[in-house]
């Protein structure tokens, strides 16, 4: 079955673990490119080809600054994925909202029936 | 250990590439739980949250015996779902497949645990993809693993904003 490209949107962007990285490194604050090939210390192409990846699903956002390339984190587009999880424990906190009235029930039943402890 | 308030948040966690964990704790002892999480009646109850209602639960609680809830969403669809018992402990542990109907190629594993302190009782559901391509389906996506470290990350990054 086909995947979708890498570079199709953050899920994918995120799956790799050296970008993932290079995340956590921008969470710090703009870097210029040659600070990231060191902290990471990967070859520069390697590592201009993740933040390649990372651009084009907005992770990063890049500007000039005299002949530095700088980096800079935009948290943005890993919203689907904190909602995706969010949504399935939504589902499952209604659920358990409902099995908490079930079992105050279950308890009054058994305190009145004079304590049926097994 | 614990909550004070009775109604805890469903905690939802990624230890492994092809694992959802998800925990609760309940005021309630573990026989209760068991006990709701097991028979038809209270499952009709609980099982669909707020986002539809239980048409059938049946339950043949043995070792090789199904299981198959299905739920008339408030949308109007129908979803179903069934599985086999692998292991049942009495108000301990219950492992079991799940297969949602719509998706038959695409067995989960369930291991339920409930543990009991000070008659309150935390259950844990781990819920274990059979292959990564599954767990793919399951969030539309060609995501290969990281999920957690996205939230991980984006929560430092909400903090970074602050």
């Amino acid at each position: 079955m086909a995947r979708a490209a890498t570079t199709a949107d953050a899920f994918n962007a995120v799956a790799e673990p050296r970008r993932r990285q290079i995340l956590d490194l921008l969470t710090a604050g703009e870097r210029p490119v040659n600070d990231l090939v060191m902290l990471l210390g990967l070859a520069q192409p390697l590592v201009s080809k993740h933040l390649r990846v990372l651009r084009e699903v907005g992770l990063v956002d890049v500007r000039d600054e005299g002949r530095q390339r700088m980096y800079r984190l935009n948290g943005q587009p890993l919203k689907p994925i904190y909602d995706w999880v969010k949504n399935y424990e939504q589902s499952w906190s209604e659920r358990f909202d409902r099995l908490d009235a079930v079992l105050e029930e279950l308890k009054d039943m058994e305190d009145g029936d004079g304590r049926s402890d097994e | 250990m614990g909550a004070v308030t009775s109604s805890g948040t469903a905690v939802v966690t990624l230890p492994a590439d092809r694992q959802i964990l998800i925990t609760r704790e309940f005021n309630a002892p573990r026989h209760l739980v068991f006990k709701a999480w097991t028979t038809p009646e209270l499952i009709r109850r609980w099982w669909s949250g707020d986002r539809g209602v239980v048409t059938i639960a049946e339950v043949d609680l043995r070792v090789g015996g199904t299981w198959r809830y299905v739920m008339t969403a408030n949308a109007g669809f129908e979803v179903a779902f069934h599985g086999e018992y692998r292991e049942i402990i009495p108000d301990e542990r219950i492992v079991s497949t799940e297969i949602y109907e719509g998706m038959p190629e695409a067995e989960a594993g369930h291991t339920l645990t409930l543990t009991e302190s000070g008659g309150r009782t935390t259950l844990t559901l781990l819920v274990q993809h059979t292959s990564q391509e599954h767990r793919d389906m399951h969030i539309n996506s060609g995501m290969e693993d990281g999920l957690q470290e996205a939230l991980d990350l984006l929560e430092q990054i909400a903090v970074s904003l602050r």
